[in-house]
């Protein structure tokens, strides 16, 4: 019996405010939530309620104000924990984003690595999840290794086992591809990281808007990703690793906030997780995180799926039908993130001339460098759903692909 | 019925159409001077990190002229036209009717009526509309920006 609600999308478009702006004189189409999500009323008002009613700086004062913005930040963390599935607020770290929490355990528990070691990460991976192990590796000589995808384009878990050894300290990988739209196996990896003793890092910047994740399940041990990409504000994200591990790094960054106690011969770390959040933090920004969550958890995950799958399948039987398309990344078992090329038309081109009929789409390398020279293209266009796209806007979507054709006179 | 002509006329946006005119797309299909050339003195490689285009850029100068030009690269329709037209409207010029024609070019992408209108742009003045497209205006600098690093005055 199926009994998931169905998601009501005109409900759900209601709740962002921007959906309802028009583009060159047309409707807004926006296909580009993989790169970064709209937000919904709920989020905005709880963001600018905070400013309005309860800001000032979290864990200093006696002050009221003090304590109701400490309790908002706290309760924002223990949110997100639960959305992730953590056992304990305390191992949900904020960060500025995806990017700066993978920094964070390159720097702090990769401080711990020398040379002779190895990390194994994917060709697929964003390049916040290659350039940080780089540095890593310049400073301190350990050595990265790539494993490939497959045929169908999926990642090629054979070719990555066969990379894992005892010289292997962490494997690094994507939850979901930001270019190919697949998910990854990532419990049989982190399985395989186990096995050697390494410890396994996951991407989870383009899962978390989408499916519910336990990283308890996964069995990984650091979970990153962004507010931004899940209905939330930019400038925040979280790093979550279990707590013996966090405990074991040394920090990251210096600063008030992350001490308990500061002499000048030297001083003492706080507890974690506060001894990885050096500074005043993005306060107002995490309150709206935790709200994009909870906005997240009552529309339900079961929900926003079924809705995205419908639509995933829609656009890619209305794209397939089109000659001179080219999706890349496998056209069953996928989210909704759709790379493509169609005909001789540059990217580049597509992306204006359907920004002129409203439709923003993505072009160029996604930051995926290293992918897109894997799969011999420069550039890609890369159109994006989420919970508020809707089969008309697909069908936008074409039309507007259709145009550009005709405005190139046709293929050769 | 003319398809790029319906889809002018469906879409109703001129400036769309200035940008993507048929000797763009010409230029874009069948580029001029994608090649490699003899006695190569200057050649530099620039990339738009942003988007991932990529123009070589190969000169032949001899005796302050640009005796032969040639480009290879990937790339948009515009930085490869512009690429091409380039090639075409400099090759036999003296290095300094170059630099001058990559002057009046940039004022015309950045919006100069005056520029647009230099005949000894020729060809080049297809590009006028790019300017309206603010976006593109790196698409279409990227050969020229490889001709200032060869020969420009701090080359």
């Amino acid at each position: 019996m199926n009994t998931t609600p169905a998601l009501d999308v005109d409900r759900v478009r209601a709740d962002f405010p921007i959906l309802n702006r028009e583009v060159h004189g047309r409707p807004l189409v926006y296909l580009d939530s993989a790169a970064s999500s709209q937000k919904p009323t709920q989020v905005i008002r709880a963001m600018s309620e905070y400013f309005e009613q309860h800001h000032s700086n979290v864990h200093r004062g006696a002050h009221e104000l003090s304590v109701e913005a400490t309790d908002a930040y706290e309760h924002a963390r223990a949110t997100l924990a639960g959305f992730i599935g953590a056992r304990e607020p305390a191992e949900l770290v904020f960060t500025r984003g995806t990017t700066e929490s993978i920094n964070l355990v390159a720097y702090a528990w990769g401080s711990g690595l020398e040379r002779g070691d190895e990390i194994v990460l994917t060709v697929m991976e964003h390049h916040s999840n290659i350039v940080p192990w780089q540095l890593l590796a310049e400073r301190s000589g350990v050595r990265l290794r790539f494993a490939g995808l497959t045929a169908a384009g999926r990642l090629d878990v054979d070719h990555l086992a066969s990379l894992i050894g005892p010289s292997t300290r962490l494997v690094g990988l994507t939850h979901v591809s930001n270019s190919l739209g697949i998910t990854n196996p990532v419990a049989e990896i982190a399985g395989l990281a186990h096995d050697v003793g390494a410890l396994c890092l996951v991407d989870g910047a383009q899962a978390v808007p989408h499916m519910p994740v336990d990283v308890g399940a996964l069995g990984c041990d650091f979970y990153a990703f962004s507010a931004h990409k899940m209905c939330g504000p930019t400038g925040v994200g979280a790093l979550w690793a279990r707590q013996a591990i966090l405990e074991a790094m040394p920090p990251f960054q210096g600063g008030g906030e992350m001490i308990s106690e500061v002499k000048l011969e030297g001083s003492v770390w706080a507890p974690v997780p506060h001894k990885f959040e050096a500074g005043t933090p993005p306060i107002a920004e995490a309150v709206g995180f935790g709200v994009a969550a909870d906005y997240i958890t009552a529309l339900g995950f079961e929900a926003i799926s079924a809705h995205e799958a419908d639509l995933t399948s829609y656009a890619l039987n209305r794209l397939a039908g089109l000659d001179g398309f080219e999706l890349f990344g496998p056209s069953e078992d996928r989210l909704g993130v759709l790379s493509f090329r169609y005909g001789d038309i540059h990217p580049h081109d597509l992306a204006t001339i359907l920004d002129r009929q409203g439709v923003a789409i993505r072009a160029g390398h996604h930051c995926n460098q290293p992918l897109m020279d894997y799969l011999g293209v420069d550039a890609t266009a890369r159109a994006s759903l989420y919970l508020y796209t809707t089969r008309g806007e697909i069908d936008v979507l074409v039309d507007a692909l259709l145009v550009a054709r005709d405005l190139f006179g046709g293929f050769e | 019925m003319n398809n790029r002509q319906a889809a002018h006329d469906g879409l109703n946006d001129a400036e769309l159409s200035q940008l993507y005119q048929e000797v763009i797309l010409d230029h874009y299909r069948r580029p001029r001077n994608k090649r490699d050339i003899e006695d190569t003195t200057h050649t530099v490689t620039m990339n738009n990190p942003l988007c991932g285009d990529v123009i070589d850029l190969l000169l032949s100068v001899k005796g302050g002229r640009i005796a032969d030009i040639s480009f290879k690269g990937k790339g948009c329709s515009i930085s490869l036209a512009s690429a091409s037209m380039m090639t075409e409207r400099l090759k036999g010029k003296s290095v300094d009717e170059a630099l001058a024609l990559s002057g009046t070019f940039t004022e015309m992408l950045h919006g100069d009526p005056a520029a647009a209108e230099a005949t000894e742009l020729g060809d080049l003045r297809a590009l006028a509309g790019v300017s309206k497209f603010p976006v593109r205006v790196k698409c279409a600098l990227l050969a020229w920006n490889c001709l200032q690093e060869l020969v420009g005055p701090d080359a």
